[in-house]
């Protein structure tokens, strides 16, 4: 108990860094995978098999070795990133082709129909989307995508790895100085679990609050 | 037949392929202002392909259809550059199409429905479109369930809802592809009803329909469809007599005197 008392001013600092990459990744990806997302949905056949392609490998690496690929590849091809942004780009790239995939998930669950009556009475593809699709797509979407949230938070435990001080790598930092590993590993999985499970509870209201539309 | 008579819409030779099916084999047909015309024939004769390519729901490459003389999908000029999607869905705002499934969309009220054209496409102000919109909901006899979701609307209720989007809109002309073939029995009629209402209020409208007697009573043509082509046509009265002379009509119709009979 004391240990984990004498430990969470240190901690705090790392705490704030997870929560920023986290957050970072969170927007990025969000960003890139849904106008992806939408791309592998309904754009041309090329952009379609460049978005396939770039899902399917990203997802097909483990996310440790995006993570050292981005940091150890970048700098020969010329360019400079340091250890924090290397890692938010390795894990906005992973978690972008996580949501490309709800994405297309979300919308391809969404009837034929719904697009057709969206063009039948003049909208343009935007308005469809923003009008017809997506209200009706976000229910599907939010529920996966908020769990991938928590998967955000996790993954950038890794980055402890880069040398970037974040809450994982604090602990360790802490654990150096007292020895005392069990209390901190402890203190530490509260503190992610409690992140997470607070976005758990957000993901399982949204559920109630987008569950009056019927399929 | 000048100039003035120039059909609202016109079809020339129109041809369309689904691979290497040809499901329309040279379509040529006019409606003109005010006129309902109704288009029968067996499933697989390319009705609701015509249909649907009126408004470029399908893509159709050859031949031509104009509406108030502009061709729907491709721009003016020799090199048919097909629209671009702003000015595609302008051209679709001139026509109204109302679904065999409905197609409401889920998430929006009923009023909501009919005002989103209204809003995002006409750039009315909300006021002024919820007043349109609830003005046509009464009219379809609605006006006690505007601000129902679809889910908890009967089949006949939600497609008067469809209609109600579509003509809102005030459309050159209405497509009706099978409005009521997804109905049961019963629901049949108040969506009808409010077809026959419309068509009397001078409201020009091609329709796919099976139900031939509605077809015979509200169309001032109807169009016989088989195997990609227009095998005959003409006003109900005279379409039926035709049926002695042209085998495969008879044979579509004798299925309905059957069962009806």
């Amino acid at each position: 108990m004391d240990a984990m008392l004498y430990a969470l001013p240190f901690l705090m600092k790392g705490f704030s860094i997870t929560l920023w990459v986290s957050a970072l990744v969170v927007v990025f990806s969000l960003a890139a995978g849904l106008v992806l997302g939408v791309a592998l949905v309904y754009g041309p056949r090329p952009l379609q098999w460049i978005v396939r392609l770039f899902s399917d490998c990203i997802r097909g690496i483990p996310i440790l070795v995006l993570i050292f690929v981005v940091y150890y590849g970048f700098p020969p091809l010329g360019i400079s990133i340091n250890s924090f942004w290397a890692g938010v780009v390795a894990l906005t790239l992973f978690k972008a082709a996580q949501v490309i995939e709800y994405v297309r998930g979300a919308i391809s669950s969404i009837p034929r129909g719904q697009m057709e009556a969206g063009k039948a009475i003049g909208l343009t593809f935007v308005q469809r989307l923003q009008s017809v699709i997506f209200p009706q797509a976000v229910r599907r979407f939010l529920p996966p995508w908020i769990n991938g949230v928590t998967d955000a938070v996790k993954g950038s435990a890794l980055i402890s790895l880069l040398g970037v001080v974040d809450l994982m790598q604090s602990i360790n930092e802490v654990i150096g100085r007292t020895y005392e590993a069990m209390p901190l590993y402890l203190l530490g999985a509260f503190i992610y679990f409690a992140i997470n499970y607070s976005l758990s509870l957000t993901s399982r209201f949204v559920e109630r609050r987008y569950a009056y539309i019927r399929d | 037949m000048g100039e003035n008579r120039r059909p609202l819409l016109g079809i020339e030779s129109l041809r369309k392929s689904f691979g290497k099916v040809e499901v329309l084999k040279g379509i040529d047909m006019a409606v003109h202002k005010g006129e309902v015309v109704s288009v029968i024939g067996p499933s697989g004769s390319g009705k609701t392909t015509l249909l649907r390519c009126v408004n470029f729901l399908e893509i159709y490459e050859r031949g031509s259809i104009r509406i108030d003389g502009q061709e729907v999908g491709y721009r003016d000029g020799d090199n048919r550059q097909r629209r671009g999607e702003t000015d595609l869905a302008r051209m679709r705002a001139e026509t109204g199409m109302v679904f065999q499934s409905f197609n409401l969309f889920p998430h929006l009220t009923a009023v909501q429905n009919v005002m989103l054209g209204l809003v995002k496409v006409r750039r009315k102000p909300k006021q002024e479109a919820r007043e349109i919109a609830e003005h046509w909901l009464k009219r379809v006899g609605l006006g006690h369930r505007i601000d129902s979701l679809p889910a908890e609307l009967s089949g006949g209720q939600q497609q008067r809802v469809g209609i109600a989007r579509a003509v809102a809109m005030e459309p050159k002309i209405l497509l009706l592809d099978e409005i009521t073939s997804a109905l049961d029995p019963e629901l049949v009629t108040e969506v009808l009803d409010v077809v026959r209402q419309l068509a009397e209020d001078g409201m020009t409208m091609l329709m796919v329909t099976h139900e031939i007697a509605f077809a015979r009573d509200a169309s001032d043509r109807i169009v016989f469809m088989d195997d990609g082509r227009v095998s005959a046509e003409g006003p109900p009265g005279e379409l039926m007599a035709q049926a002695g002379s042209n085998e495969r009509l008879d044979a579509f119709l004798s299925r309905f005197r059957t069962s009806h009979l």
